[in-house]
């Protein structure tokens, strides 16, 4: 058993897991953080999208043992009380969603891309978001959305 | 993923001890083929040593003529990387372009040369510039280090620690990607070295290999149309669902030409 430490939205929390135990089921087994999602479990979707240490990551594919000692923030993180997160605002706001499933991972990678690129153009967004797939909206208003986003956390 | 033990080293020689007192150890890195390997139940180690992070991997310099780059250090780094743009940008772009954002921000260059998948974009400028991979026991020059798909030149117990570049005058890659895995469905490297030019494939074949024949040629003429009707043997190219070896192996000689191309417009 690997005995893990790993702040989460601020807070610290310390378990007993299997050295097995990827740092997804970690976040919404152990802890009930189930806003980050399991879409295909091969690192393909990107639906687990969480931050580790500032970084943008898929939690199916780190052990939460590797991320012992980091600071995580997951969806749960994002929103202040009741106020949504601005990129949140700008996803419900355009409709960049529909069945809503990819949804906390794609606003995940969002925050990373705009870490780096606070102006992103199309191009820098589909690269950006080129980690996570959506089944349902044809990523029309996903962009759309990213660039509200943008916008929004300029002001 | 069957159980097992993961460790984490403080130190290399920690490292080293752990991995040769367990001979079913596996060294973790980033994890990027790793984990999704062990989820698949495709191998199964007794313990997973993780290595990212160690202070000896993580090196990042240009100097007397080399660009070093630790084993640890992750796409992303290398990407955005002013040593490595200033050095050789054709690294830096190949970097910027493998997988997605959040497997670069966690892969690294030495896991992605120790596992030598034959797709992968890291052994077309290993190979390409003639680098040198230095390991826990010896240097090991490119060309020796490859050996096909998935193989390579690397013992038990052997750790790379970095990968030492020798500046190109000048240098570009260029891949097709598949569309849905990113992965090089060719990819090619052209280099002009203190050694001559140096042309490594990727993608298209068994693992990385250098198309002599346009490095001849290309020696004699450094333009797109030295590679006309060149021979390209494709019989070891793979042939699957996304791509016949034909088309593989057209693919290869459009690479070849859009990396010459990236060139002209440079100086």
């Amino acid at each position: 058993m690997a005995k893990v430490t790993i702040k989460v939205n601020g807070k610290t929390h310390t378990k007993s897991v299997e050295d097995r135990t990827l740092l997804v089921n970690f976040l919404r087994d152990e802890l009930g953080l189930t806003g980050t999602h399991v879409g295909c479990d091969t690192s393909q979707c990107g639906c687990c999208t969480v931050h580790v240490n500032g970084k943008a990551l898929k939690s199916c594919t780190m052990l939460a043992a590797q991320a012992n000692g980091a600071s995580v923030v997951t969806i749960e993180g994002m929103a202040k009380g009741k106020k949504l997160h601005p990129i949140q605002q700008a996803f419900s706001e355009c409709h960049g969603l529909q069945c809503g499933f990819c949804t906390p991972g794609m606003i995940m990678a969002t925050a990373g891309l705009l870490k780096d690129k606070p102006n992103p153009t199309d191009e820098e967004i589909y690269k950006g978001l080129e980690g996570n797939l959506c089944r349902c909206t044809g990523y029309i208003n996903i962009v759309k959305a990213v660039k509200k986003s943008a916008k929004m956390l300029r002001k | 993923m069957y159980s097992l033990s993961y460790v984490k080293p403080k130190s290399l020689n920690d490292a080293i001890r752990l991995l040769s007192a367990n001979p079913e150890a596996k060294l973790l890195a980033g994890g990027m083929t790793l984990l999704p390997t062990l989820k698949q139940r495709l191998a199964r180690p007794s313990h997973l040593i993780d290595i990212a992070g160690l202070p000896e991997l993580r090196k990042v310099e240009s100097k007397g003529g080399k660009l070093v780059l630790g084993a640890g250090v992750k796409h992303v780094e290398v990407a955005k990387s002013p040593v490595v743009k200033k050095a050789i940008a054709a690294l830096a772009g190949l970097a910027s372009e493998i997988g997605d954002p959040q497997v670069r921000n966690q892969g690294t260059l030495g896991g992605s040369v120790a596992n030598n998948d034959p797709a992968a974009d890291y052994p077309a400028a290993v190979l390409g510039l003639g680098a040198t991979v230095v390991t826990t026991k010896r240097s090991i020059a490119a060309d020796d280090y490859f050996q096909g798909l998935f193989t390579t030149a690397l013992e038990e117990g052997e750790i790379i620690l970095r990968i030492e570049f020798p500046l190109p005058k000048r240098a570009a890659y260029s891949k097709f990607p598949h569309p849905a895995s990113g992965y090089a469905m060719s990819g090619v490297f052209i280099a002009q070295t203190a050694a001559g030019v140096r042309v490594a494939v990727t993608g298209a074949g068994n693992g990385v290999f250098r198309w002599k024949e346009a490095e001849a040629a290309l020696s004699k003429s450094f333009k797109p149309a030295a590679l006309e009707g060149l021979k390209l043997d494709a019989s070891g190219f793979s042939s699957d669902i996304h791509a016949d070896r034909d088309y593989r192996a057209n693919l290869v000689r459009v690479m070849a030409k859009r990396a010459l191309a990236k060139l002209s417009g440079r100086k």
